[in-house]
């Protein structure tokens, strides 16, 4: 736990151009000083978990927790990444609104075969950095970061050297979106509306309507009238419901 | 404890092993039920995984080595267990789930609640394969009956031939995505009809509550509005009767005396690690298929040297379990949906049932068809490759940004898929015996499986791709992935996998060639009954549990019958 708190404010190198955006902090607009401090500050995922487990789970839970697997340089990487995926300027919130990279630090640590996937993923984004730009992905500026994204956003591409980059930029595309819609913020976003008690009783009518679909009479009849569900079931002899 | 003697020791606390403790209970038996796992309550708030929200789970809902299922699913068990291995014979692939918390496996279970037909029960008749029941329909159909009125199932009399009517709770309307089947399934001459599931749609009793549609049945209900055993039959049968409940607690083997008979259960009791001595007048094993046999063949004595009840060396062969296969596919018609509060119940509201003639065909038996697609909570694994479908639209796939939003919002709930469910043909050389070289971690030896697929499976998972490939297309979709050929068994799943295992302790009436008599009883040792699905002879391209409760239900009338005779 102590290791989340310092990482939910991390000093980078500087950087040439503006910062990504803090839910709480202000905004630290780079300048050209290099000597000015700026900031990626994140919102942290719930230290303790109370969810349904078992005694054994529990403290599978609490041994996750405490492994430290991810070295500081890559998680700043991560969240960099998260942001330009899902970026925080959207009435929905984004990416560090909603807990990434501590998910995704996390979820890595629980479903070890991304260990390396992702480690590997980051060293070879830095070497491309690197290569072309001279500092690695985390020091150069932000439209030369976006470049390099560009390059590896696309499974279309062909490329033979850029493959290690579209695989890994996949990963990290499916555990950001998939980090940000399991929280309050991306359920919003998507405007789910289920996980609560209610009596279901059919497509609504304008969306049947939208679809050419209607309910057969005859299927109808075989369906729950709600208005009666209250009433204890009986049956006569023939098997019919006659409650 | 240790001189206590119970009237029933029942082994195993779900659907088979739950019934026969409601039932026996309330005759006045003094009974005692052993279950291997842990004491669960999906109402108590602590265990309760029940309309949590993904972020709830630090994993959001993914799948662990304990629960397989998601992190949410309230079956603590699995195909992996510490301390519990298994192993299998040559090249064999068996998956054998083990479920570890009271109720067992009906904690998770996909509530589907089918009646084997007059067909099912005499299929040797019919194909030449397998053999046929003992009893037919007629037998167990009045049991049937009482379940569907004591348990609670939704469905439709549809007055077909071999997927009978039955006491149903009025059905759910269907989904979105579940019209658009209907509609696929009329334009190519299949069948579709309301699902039969055992939900309470409708007030069963004053004991459990209506269904609130929250679409988490497998994650057990805290109202108690679906069936798991515990819920439905254990607690009442705690509260109502003399019955005695130890959980965590291992059975090793029936102990029996020197005429052979049983005098109880001997368990590892796994908090403190001892070995205890149970008497009871009577045994019931319904510790699931494959565990029974298990506990039959490792209890061996002078008079059972080859195991209890195996006089016939038929304990654990013709062990079979349910093919599977499926696949999915892409609704354009369904993109930009109005989102709406389309949870239902757990699982599909429709389903197919067998609607051809195997005669045909090139293989011999049925399979169902599941319903799969809607507006499901996200959890893990929710938004991976979220614009994959732009393959379709001639657009590009992947990026990042604000557009993935859209991406993810215009293709939500525009899915469909099918999963066949089926039934395979049992063989004498499908089994599980006793692995002489190795022991779980309570020293007690394991299983070792022996298994093959036939062609009567791989040809049947074949028609299956064919049958979804149609019917997907017909109700509008555009089918993704490749379709699994004969390198794959057309995509035939595991056996075990399905978790279906039946046909280990097989009934009959020729001793020879069966373990157990129409009852359930040990043709060897007549005051030892099994009562999971061990006893099927065939399994029907139905799901098991509603016929393991019948059959428990008739196993314990006839006990109770028997104690007053004075037979047992």
């Amino acid at each position: 736990m102590k290791r989340r708190d310092t990482l939910k404010s991390l000093l980078l190198g500087p950087l040439a151009s503006s910062v990504i955006a803090s839910t709480a902090c202000s905004v630290n607009h780079a300048t050209n000083n290099r000597n000015k401090k700026n900031q990626i500050n994140w919102t942290s995922l719930p230290t303790s978990y109370s969810y349904g487990r078992t005694e054994i789970e529990k403290q599978a839970d609490t041994e996750l927790f405490s492994e430290t697997y991810f070295r500081e340089h890559e998680l700043i990487t991560i969240a960099i990444l998260c942001d330009i995926i899902l970026p925080n300027e959207h009435p929905n919130g984004g990416a560090l609104d909603a807990g990434l990279p501590d998910f995704v630090e996390f979820i890595v640590k629980d479903r070890e075969r991304y260990k390396l996937p992702v480690r590997g993923g980051i060293a070879w984004l830095d070497s491309r950095a690197i290569e072309k730009y001279n500092a690695d992905f985390i020091n150069i500026t932000e439209g030369q970061r976006l470049s390099l994204c560009n390059e590896i956003a696309y499974p279309d591409v062909n490329t033979p050297e850029l493959q290690p980059g579209i695989s890994f930029f996949s990963l990290m595309r499916d555990l950001t979106v998939t980090g940000y819609y399991t929280t309050a913020l991306g359920l919003a976003d998507l405007g789910y509306k289920g996980n609560t008690p209610n009596i279901w009783d059919g497509v609504p009518e304008e969306v049947l309507r939208k679809h050419h679909k209607s309910y057969e009479a005859e299927w109808l009849e075989k369906c729950v009238d709600n208005s009666r569900r209250e009433i204890i079931a009986e049956w006569d002899d023939d098997m019919n419901l006659i409650t | 404890m240790a001189e206590e003697q119970y009237d029933v020791i029942i082994v195993g606390s779900g659907a088979g092993g739950g019934m026969a403790t409601y039932q026996l209970a309330n005759a006045g038996l003094k009974v005692a039920l052993i279950e291997a796992g842990d004491y669960y309550d999906p109402a108590a708030d602590e265990q309760r995984t029940q309309l949590r929200y993904p972020w709830e789970s630090p994993r959001r809902g993914a799948s662990t080595r304990r629960r397989p299922f998601g992190d949410y699913n309230s079956c603590i068990g699995g195909w992996d267990l510490d301390g519990e291995p298994y192993t299998q014979k040559g090249d064999t692939d068996f998956m054998w789930w083990r479920g570890r918390m009271l109720g067992g496996r009906t904690n998770h279970w996909g509530r589907i609640a089918l009646r084997f037909g007059p067909l099912d029960f005499r299929r040797k008749d019919i194909d030449g394969l397998g053999d046929n029941w003992p009893i037919g329909y007629e037998d167990i159909k009045p049991y049937y009956d009482k379940v569907d009125k004591l348990v609670g199932v939704f469905g439709s009399n549809e007055g077909l031939p071999n997927d009978p009517d039955g006491f149903f709770l009025p059905a759910p309307k269907p989904r979105l995505h579940e019209l658009y089947f209907i509609e696929g399934a009329r334009k190519s001459g299949v069948p579709v009809i309301p699902a039969r599931k055992s939900m309470l749609t409708k007030r069963l009793n004053n004991e459990r509550g209506i269904c609130f549609y929250c679409g988490q049945c497998s994650r057990a209900c805290g109202i108690h509005a679906d069936f798991s055993s515990s819920t439905a039959l254990v607690y009442p049968a705690l509260n109502g009767g003399q019955v005695d409940l130890f959980t965590n607690s291992m059975v090793r083997e029936v102990t029996t005396n020197s005429e052979g008979l049983a005098t109880g259960v001997s368990y590892i009791n796994k908090k403190d690690l001892k070995e205890y001595e149970m008497k009871g007048r009577i045994v019931v094993l319904a510790a699931s298929a494959c565990s029974s046999a298990r506990i039959l063949l490792n209890s061996k004595s002078s008079q059972h040297e080859n195991g209890l009840g195996n006089s016939s060396d038929h304990v654990g062969r013709y062990l079979h379990d349910s093919t599977g296969a499926s696949r999915a596919a892409f609704l354009p018609d369904l993109m930009d949906r109005d989102i709406y509060n389309e949870d239902g119940v757990g699982g599909m509201h429709v389903y197919t049932p067998w609607w051809l003639d195997n005669a045909t065909l090139d293989f011999p038996r049925g399979y169902h068809l599941e319903i799969g697609g809607g507006m499901g909570m996200p959890s893990y694994g929710f938004g991976f490759a979220a614009n994959q479908y732009n393959e379709f639209l001639g657009e590009r796939v992947g990026g990042y940004g604000n557009q993935l939003r859209d991406d993810v919002r215009k293709f939500y709930g525009a899915r469909l898929s099918i999963a066949c469910r089926g039934e395979s043909v049992p063989q004498y050389t499908n089994r599980c015996e006793i692995d002489p070289t190795m022991v779980d971690e309570w020293g007690i030896p394991v299983l070792r499986f022996d298994y093959k697929w036939t062609d009567y499976e791989i040809l049947q998972a074949r028609h299956m791709q064919d049958s979804m490939e149609d019917l997907l297309q017909a109700s509008g979709g555009i089918v993704l992935g490749d379709k699994p050929k004969a390198d794959q068994e057309y995509g035939l799943t595991k056996p075990g996998e399905i978790i279906h295992e039946v046909g280990t302790t097989r009934m009959g009436d020729n001793p020879t060639t069966s373990v157990t008599n129409q009852f359930g009883q040990l043709n060897d040792v007549n005051n030892v009954f099994v009562a999971d699905a061990g006893t099927f002879v065939s399994q029907a391209d139905k799901n098991p549990t509603w016929t393991i409760m019948a059959l428990s239900w008739r196993t314990s009338d006839y006990i109770i019958e028997q104690m007053k005779q004075q037979n047992l």
